[in-house]
């Protein structure tokens, strides 16, 4: 009996998990990426206060929405590079807590910047079976050449996952890598964490925040 | 000072052999004593004088901003064009070329890109660019003055590019500077924004440019599209 009720309760879950999961089309990953960045868009245009830089709708946008679609472990390990190999799995899972405070909060914040631009959806070129795909992406403004944001994807066991995003062809994950590898040798993994958590708290204080 | 002087040092000595960089220094930035302080002036000038400037120029009527941003883009058309042909793009730089045309006449001097809702993309080239293509090499990583962040090939494309600039053609030296003037103020004002992100993603904003600029021209270099290589380090 009580077999029974956990598994009705299990099967219940999983429907209520599957009927959220529908608002998002995650089978192909190029149609995910559209789904996700359509549906933030769709936000974003109706939301005056983050449209006027109010950064912890934008954050709380951005969680809810996004985040759920992005393997940050993947990222850190990318942004940190070959000194990755020599962190804790302590150490790996504060850094990668760090770097996700500090692209969120820098990028939540660019969104309250968007101002109805447009975004085109490239073809996907990838094969059926491809693990690891390429999703591009371009914002047109007028009076401008338009900007290329290009998506990273990787297939994992529960559906596709952005691990790297790049604008303008440079991606805001390596980007980091010499600074970080400088930190590295200066400080240990430690004095990379403390670096991440300095910049971070300064972020927090008001006086940075300005627009 | 000592950072200059250090830095100028470098530049002579890099003249004749590249190795100048420190221990544990970028590979590709011998010169960064020098450059650092050349980024710290732009850092303060840019704070100080042209971002606020470009604050005040992005109060202009969004159609007229645009306006001005097509006008500068079709004077730049024609030589980006040649910069195509001489790539060997020649489909590319005949585009160029039509984009010039349909926008000099129709668009009205260029104030409106009809060319691109007619499906002539407007392409993104320099003779930096065209170097790379032909295989030359980057050089060290510069930072010029007031310009930013570039490297001894760019540098030299850069006065090329100058030398067929038609702004820097027109003979009336007030009508020169004004639109000098107009496009650098423009270019900066379309960067509003990206700078606060800039200024809140990076951690040591000088790495964080030179890092920026050496991926995005390498972008450039293949049109939006760099080989994709996995990743040594990810595993």
């Amino acid at each position: 009996m009580n077999k029974i009720a956990s598994l009705l309760a299990a099967l219940a879950l999983s429907f209520g998990v599957q009927f959220n999961a529908l608002a998002v089309d995650a089978t192909a990953p190029d149609a995910l990426v559209k789904s996700v960045t359509d549906d933030v868009i769709t936000i974003v245009r109706q939301d005056k206060a983050i449209q006027s830089g109010d950064t912890r709708k934008a954050v709380e946008l951005v969680e809810t929405r996004v985040l759920p679609y992005f393997d940050f472990a993947h990222m850190t390990r990318l942004a940190v590079g070959k000194d990755w190999k020599q962190a804790t799995p302590e150490q790996k899972a504060v850094l990668t807590q760090e770097l996700k405070t500090l692209l969120v909060r820098t990028y939540s914040n660019a969104l309250t910047q968007y101002r109805n631009q447009q975004i085109d959806f490239k073809p996907l070129k990838a094969k059926p079976e491809d693990t690891d795909v390429l999703v591009r992406t371009e914002v047109r403004q007028p009076g401008a050449k338009a900007v290329q944001i290009d998506y990273n994807l990787e297939k994992l066991a529960d559906g596709w996952k952005v691990y790297d995003v790049l604008v303008a062809g440079v991606s805001l994950v390596t980007n980091y890598r010499d600074d970080f590898g400088k930190e590295v040798r200066a400080g240990g993994i430690d004095g990379l964490i403390k670096y991440l958590k300095d910049k971070n708290k300064q972020l927090d204080t008001p006086a940075t925040a300005k627009k | 000072m000592r950072a200059v002087s250090r830095g100028l040092a470098c530049l002579v000595l890099s003249l004749g052999l590249t190795a100048c960089a420190g221990p544990g220094g970028h590979p590709k930035d011998p010169l960064e004593p020098l450059n650092r302080a050349t980024f710290a002036f732009n850092d303060t000038a840019d704070k100080y004088v042209m971002r606020p400037v470009a604050q005040v120029y992005d109060y202009v009527p969004l159609p007229i901003k645009v306006g001005v941003g097509n006008f500068f883009g079709n004077i730049g058309d024609l030589w980006i064009g040649v910069n195509n042909v001489l790539q060997g793009k020649i489909t590319d730089g005949l585009s160029d070329g039509g984009r010039v045309l349909v926008n000099s006449t129709v668009g009205i001097f260029g104030l409106f890109d009809i060319a691109t809702e007619l499906g002539l993309e407007k392409h993104d080239e320099d003779l930096g660019q065209t170097l790379a293509t032909w295989g030359v090499g980057d050089g060290p990583y510069l930072v010029l003055p007031l310009l930013g962040p570039s490297n001894v090939r760019d540098t030299v494309g850069l006065i090329g590019d100058l030398t067929a600039d038609p702004v820097w053609q027109v003979e009336e030296v007030a009508t020169r500077n004004s639109l000098t003037g107009l496009r650098f103020v423009h270019r900066r004002a379309s960067l509003l924004g990206a700078d606060t992100t800039v200024e809140q993603a990076a951690l040591d904003k000088y790495g964080y440019m030179r890092s920026f600029y050496f991926q995005y021209r390498l972008n450039q270099i293949h049109d939006g599209q760099p080989p994709r290589v996995k990743d040594p380090d990810d595993e």
